[in-house]
């Protein structure tokens, strides 16, 4: 065997034959670009696994129009730079009433402006497939899902519905009106992720490395402060050294303390972290968990 | 070289430890964090419980965590330095077969868990029996609970052999039996200086080190197409034509003489294309794009093998199904076949015996298999199926049955 064969091959191949598979089952699969960390691996992968062609499918971003600005600067040069179809879907509606987690809720804000928006775009374009970079690693709901995840005519996920999935035998079959999630990137852990990134040095959104930023301190999560709109009454920012480990919308992403500035620092972070990525994502906690969300058609 | 990953599954009784034991490797690996082992805390006491309860890091769904069960597999991951582990983990009850045969079709080991109180019970034999018939040749049986039986090496050593004897029956694997508390953490990860009479390696020391060396390494060639490639012309590819896949088994190099199935034409590597440059050779579960030197009619489906100890393309053939949907098998009646990247019609014509999976007996005749049956039927596809059989070869010899519902309703294995 190739003295090179190491988990990170085994991983990466495992995931651009599943993204092939995608390509061949389905008629209009689209990928879900969320412009975090995983989103930049699974672009890379799949430039990797229909090379020398170009990309087979669009990239849907659902934007709620919180995310941190970096985050849409990355988006826009990085989709222009390798030539990719992006499409940005916004459940303006919502938007224009002012949906905000601090009104509204989390959970009834994210209802609107991700999962909403997310199923009305699937509609719209009438995508069959949409391949996310979500981990089962990540959230023990998602430790029990399929690669090919089936969704029901009103994009809801049934856990009782799910395939058996076999050695590599994937099956896309669908009925009228319902559709796959497609999870590249199952096996893949935090650490993976993050050594691959090092590996193939693969660019990501600057957040992910630790600065000085305003940030406040809010149930024990540390809530990035430059912008007024997000805070509570009384509550004042104060400067800290930190980053991002996962990438959401601003009012409900919580920073780390850290002084990782390069990709091997963060690699090496991450490595011995001690507590979970989603401890840092407020949709995470609270009465209506991610396999709740799953359930309505979350991603 | 040794495997930088390895998949195992893992098989016991509910009350056998199996959720102590992972929870445990878990948390001592630091493949489980802070915060999800202070959340299992809570939910423990919340529930009148007192201190961690392994099981609630491990059970996923909230359905699960309500009723005390678990439903489904669950994939559960660690590294060391040395290795990263994917773990299939296995309900021990309802849908026991099914869920069984899903987690063992893709690991290379199994992790048996046995109550030292209890011994091999049926349902030990029943694990075992599954995982060796989807291929598993490595067992690591986890001799459990032995603080409750005092430590006695007699037990343990009566146990090893009892295991020992019945692998022998069904054909033969490697056993590797290591004495445990997973509650109290000896031989898990760390030492037992209270059975200080085993001096074999901890259960984590063995799992870093067991040469599982996926067969698929020294098997013939074999790469099912997946994908047919013809970007449009570019100055470096100006008339492009390859065939996207994943080598199953075996490796390829440039310019090897390779023949393609079913057509059964011939033709000769010229380049194994990547992202990362060109390559001389590819190897088994590598995942790569080849272009051939001649201008041939190639699909997906179709497979690219070695010239010499070729597949075979097969339109009937007997098989070993594990039928997993709540409609039972249904006689002559339509079915899509999916083996490989190839999917065709196929219908099942005769049942010859279903196992029973406790004792091992075959029961004849038979009129019909329902969810979690285990049985062997003989199986007719329109087109040809171009495979091994499951025993040489677990990549080219599997395959699931679909029905009209697009439900997968079985796994089967080609037999003969």
């Amino acid at each position: 065997m190739n003295q090179d064969w190491t988990h990170l091959r085994e991983l990466e191949s495992e995931s651009i034959y599943i993204l092939r598979e995608t390509v061949a089952q389905f008629r209009n699969p689209v990928l879900l670009y969320s412009i975090g960390k995983d989103s930049s691996v699974l672009v890379h992968l799949a430039r990797k696994a229909f090379y020398p062609g170009p990309l087979p499918f669009p990239f849907l971003h659902v934007d709620t129009g919180y995310k941190f600005k970096e985050m849409i600067e990355f988006r826009d040069r990085f989709c222009k730079e390798i030539g990719a179809r992006l499409i940005v879907h916004r459940n303006e509606d919502a938007i224009a009433a002012g949906a905000h987690p601090l009104k509204l809720g989390v959970a009834r804000c994210c209802g609107q402006l991700k999962t909403a928006a997310l199923l009305h775009a699937l509609d719209k374009y009438q995508f069959d497939a949409a391949i996310g970079g979500a981990r089962r690693e990540e959230e023990r709901s998602r430790a029990k899902e399929r690669v090919f995840s089936l969704r029901d005519a009103f994009g809801q996920w049934d856990p009782r519905r799910q395939r058996p999935e076999l050695w590599s035998l994937y099956s896309g079959a669908i009925n009228e009106g319902e559709t796959m999630r497609v999870f590249p990137l199952s096996n893949w852990t935090e650490r993976d992720i993050w050594q691959y990134i090092v590996q193939e040095n693969i660019p990501v959104v600057p957040l992910y490395y630790a600065q000085e930023r305003l940030v406040v301190r809010r149930n024990g999560t540390l809530i990035p402060a430059d912008d007024a709109i997000h805070l509570k009454d009384g509550e004042v920012p104060e400067k800290m050294w930190v980053r991002f480990r996962t990438l959401g919308c601003a009012p409900c992403t919580g920073a780390v303390e850290s002084r990782a500035k390069t990709l091997e620092e963060i690699a090496e972070e991450t490595g011995s972290a001690k507590i979970s990525e989603r401890s840092t994502r407020i949709i995470d906690h609270g009465a209506n968990t991610m396999e709740d969300k799953k359930r309505e058609g979350y991603f | 070289m040794s495997s930088n990953v390895l998949r195992f599954t893992t098989a016991g009784n509910v009350d056998d430890g199996k959720s102590t034991l992972i929870g445990r490797l878990l948390v001592e690996t630091q493949g489980a964090f802070e915060d999800q082992i202070e959340g299992a805390k809570r939910e423990n006491e919340r529930r009148g419980g007192k201190g961690i309860d392994f099981s609630l890091l491990t059970d996923g769904l909230k359905a699960e965590r309500e009723q005390g069960i678990t439903i489904d597999v669950a994939y559960r991951y660690f590294a060391t330095p040395n290795r990263k582990f994917i773990i299939a983990d296995a309900p021990g009850h309802e849908q026991y077969t099914r869920n069984l045969v899903t987690s063992a079709s893709n690991s290379d080991l199994a992790v048996i868990l046995i109550d030292a109180r209890n011994g091999m019970m049926t349902q030990s034999r029943r694990h075992t029996f599954i995982a060796h018939l989807l291929g598993i040749r490595h067992f690591v049986v986890a001799i459990n609970k032995m603080d409750l039986v005092d430590f006695r090496r007699e037990r343990y050593e009566e146990i090893k052999r009892d295991f020992t004897d019945f692998v022998a029956r069904l054909g033969g694997a490697e056993v590797y039996c290591i004495p445990i508390s997973a509650l109290q953490g000896d031989h898990v990860t760390g030492p037992s200086d209270r059975m200080s009479w085993y001096t074999g390696p901890k259960m984590l020391e063995l799992l870093e080190s067991i040469q599982v060396d996926d067969a698929a390494h020294k098997l013939p060639f074999r790469f099912p197409v997946q994908v047919v490639s013809r970007p449009p012309a570019s100055p470096e590819f100006p008339d492009f034509r390859g065939y996207m896949g994943r080598v199953a088994s075996g490796s390829v190099k440039v310019g090897d003489r390779v023949l393609v199935l079913p057509s059964g034409a011939r033709s000769t590597v010229t380049g194994i294309v990547t992202r990362d440059g060109r390559l001389d050779e590819a190897v088994a579960r590598q995942s790569v794009t080849l272009t051939l030197a001649d201008d041939l009619d190639i699909s997906r489906g179709d497979v690219i093998s070695v010239e010499d100890r070729p597949p075979v393309s097969r339109t009937d053939f007997k098989a070993t199904l594990c039928w997993m949907n709540e409609r039972k098998l249904r006689l002559n009646h339509r079915y899509v076949l999916r083996h490989t990247t190839k999917t065709v019609r196929a219908i099942i014509n005769e049942i010859d015996y279903r196992l029973n999976v406790n004792t091992l007996e075959r029961e004849s005749p038979v009129t019909e298999l329902q969810t979690n049956d285990i049985g062997q039927v003989r199986i007719k596809t329109l087109q040809p199926v171009v495979c091994d059989l499951y025993k040489l070869n677990r990549h080219t010899g599997g395959f699931i049955l679909i029905d009209e519902n697009n439900d997968t309703v079985a796994a089967g294995m080609i037999q003969e």
